[in-house]
């Protein structure tokens, strides 16, 4: 199981290696390696251009890559092991979007001002969308954890995505625009600070969603599998949901919204792994980070100078694994 | 002070009652029946027993404590349950169902060790179940799911076991297996084993104690020879049967007349 986790961490930093190097200003691998062995041995200040464009360019936006591809990931699987339906991800449920809408009204009245003031609303949208998700889809012993939550998650979604486009015409155009990128994904605006407070709620988060990889294992065999085997439900359910909003909520609201990472990276890691949570929480994240990586690599290379929106990416290539995993479950 | 103790017990669901004033008591080391016609309340008392409900009025205590009162990682560690069948939709084998009967032993971060394989290999050898450890869970046949949930159920080593229909799926040779494997473990381990069964001779002929729930009510409780009469049939379940002694150890035999 370690040797796994050392393989794809070695691949992420692979990947992110590759990533450093290309873009529309090519570098050297060569340099690359000098610069960063250089900034590794401490002597570290920026003296050429392509330092300045490797350490304050690009490798903010590579980790912060990683680590939003993480937080999306573990969120599907979190999500997907609580209703135990693999077709469940923030951005289904509409948690991403209620981070949006929370995000943008904090950027409408002005929070933006204040330190985490935006973070905050949107983690405020997407906890009320948990607790929506609660009351549409029924309180009724047993009933809550089936399609009907899926359902709900849609209709909820759409609702949200209604609310912020009506936000969007009645804001004038200036604003309008840096909104509109922001909701199809854009991992280029988070300063260091933000990508470090992202990188802590993730480490965080992770370390202690870890510890209910076990008890992930006996829900996603259903509720009373996990009752008779011990698992307190009534406060692991909620601790599960309110610790992976937050951390969905915090990279969405300095992200925007990146669709379908968090249902095809766990799915994908369930067909390779197996459904055991201790190694399937650790596999997803790093294969999320890796594929957020490689997406947003190539959303800055392939109209280079130009960008494409990172979203735009995951959710070309998300749309039709998502209808192929609905065809198969039909079947 | 009994293992397992139930005063007067009312439970619903909605408002229909599934359970009126339902009171027993279960002694360490004895092997208890729970029959009654469809919808009488035989799972839901299960489910009582263990704590996954808890009843509207009465209370269910387990060693003397209510179950309210118990964590839930405690009482699975005393009281394990086969339920009836699980459906799993996301894959995983059969070896690691086994294991998971270990969760109440361990904490978060903790791996299971050489003893914990040590448990969950003995049970998977005394179910016949080693066969198909690396075997999907839900590509198993409804007898061998069965047997891998026992299996689960006996790696958790419990004090109690509550058994729901568990011997349904399974073919002569696996049911004699399974009920001399239980008599062995309430034999060595004063095993105290609770089972919900349609099978009227195999409560006969099984149980210390038999308890006859009609309409989530006690109709009848005692040993075999008092519970089981042509009489409590005909009231309960409105057959004719014929109840004879079975010639080696003079407990009742059930034949329905048709």
């Amino acid at each position: 199981m370690l040797k796994i986790s050392a393989l794809m961490l070695l691949i992420f930093f692979l990947l992110c290696l590759v990533s450093l190097s290309v873009g529309s200003f090519h570098i050297e691998l060569s340099h690359l390696l000098r610069s960063l062995a250089k900034a590794l041995t401490g002597s570290f200040s920026i003296t050429s251009q392509e330092e300045l464009i490797i350490f304050s360019i690009r490798l903010p936006r590579i980790l912060f890559a990683g680590i939003v591809g993480a937080a999306l990931s573990i969120g599907g699987v979190i999500f997907q092991a609580l209703l135990r339906n693999p077709l469940a991800d923030p951005y289904i449920l509409g948690i991403s979007g209620g981070s949006a809408l929370g995000a943008i009204v904090g950027i409408l009245i002005g929070a933006s001002s204040f330190y985490l003031g935006v973070p905050l609303l949107a983690f405020c949208g997407a906890l009320i969308t948990v607790f929506l998700l609660f009351i549409v889809a029924g309180g009724t012993r047993g009933a809550l954890w089936d399609n009907s939550l899926l359902l709900s998650g849609v209709v909820i979604n759409a609702f949200f995505s209604a609310a912020i486009l009506f936000f969007l015409s009645v804001v004038d155009s200036l604003e309008l625009h840096s909104i509109t990128f922001w909701l199809m994904g854009d991992l280029s605006r988070a300063s260091l600070k933000e990508i470090s407070v992202a990188a802590i709620c993730l480490f965080a988060g992770f370390a202690l969603l870890y510890g209910q990889a076990r008890k992930l294992n006996l829900i996603v065999q259903g509720e009373e599998t996990a009752l008779h085997l011990g698992v307190d439900l009534e406060k692991t359910k909620p601790w599960l949901l309110i610790l992976t909003s937050l951390i969905i909520a915090v990279v969405v609201s300095l992200a925007g919204i990146i669709g379908f990472i968090g249902i095809m990276v766990p799915h994908l890691m369930r067909l390779v792994f197996g459904s055991d949570h201790r190694l399937l929480l650790p596999a997803a994240a790093l294969f999320g980070a890796s594929f957020l990586v490689l997406a947003d690599t190539l959303a800055r290379v392939i109209l280079a100078p130009a960008e494409l929106p990172v979203g735009v990416i995951t959710a070309l290539c998300g749309a039709p694994y998502f209808i192929f995993l609905l065809k198969r479950k039909a079947t | 002070m009994s293992l397992i103790s139930a005063r007067n017990i009312d439970f619903s669901y909605t408002e229909k009652p599934v359970m009126e004033n339902v009171s027993f008591s279960v002694e360490e080391g004895q092997i208890a029946a729970i029959i009654g016609p469809n919808g009488s309340g035989k799972t839901t008392l299960l489910k009582i027993i263990n704590g996954t409900l808890f009843p509207d009025a009465g209370e269910m205590l387990i060693d003397g404590k209510d179950t309210k009162e118990w964590l839930r990682k405690e009482i699975a560690k005393k009281v394990a349950i086969v339920p009836q069948d699980i459906s799993i939709i996301f894959p995983f084998y059969a070896e690691e169902i086994v294991l998971m009967g270990r969760f109440p032993h361990l904490n978060n971060y903790r791996f299971e060790d050489k003893n914990d394989y040590k448990i969950v290999f003995e049970a998977m050898e005394k179910t016949d179940t080693l066969a198909f450890a690396r075997r999907r869970f839900n590509e198993l046949s409804a007898g061998e799911r069965q047997r891998v949930l026992i299996a689960r159920a006996l790696a958790q080593e419990p004090k109690v076991l509550l058994l729901d229909e568990s011997t349904v799926f399974l073919d002569l040779k696996h049911q004699v297996q399974f009920l001399t494997l239980l008599r062995q473990l309430n034999a060595s381990e004063q095993l105290t084993v609770i089972f919900v069964t349609h099978d009227i001779n195999l409560a006969a002929q099984n149980a210390d104690r038999i308890i006859l729930l009609d309409c989530g009510k006690i109709y009848a409780i005692g040993n075999p020879a008092e519970v089981i009469t042509a009489a409590h049939i005909k009231e309960v379940y409105d057959v004719e049967s014929l109840i004879d002694r079975n010639p080696q150890n003079g407990l009742p035999r059930m034949t329905l007349l048709t």
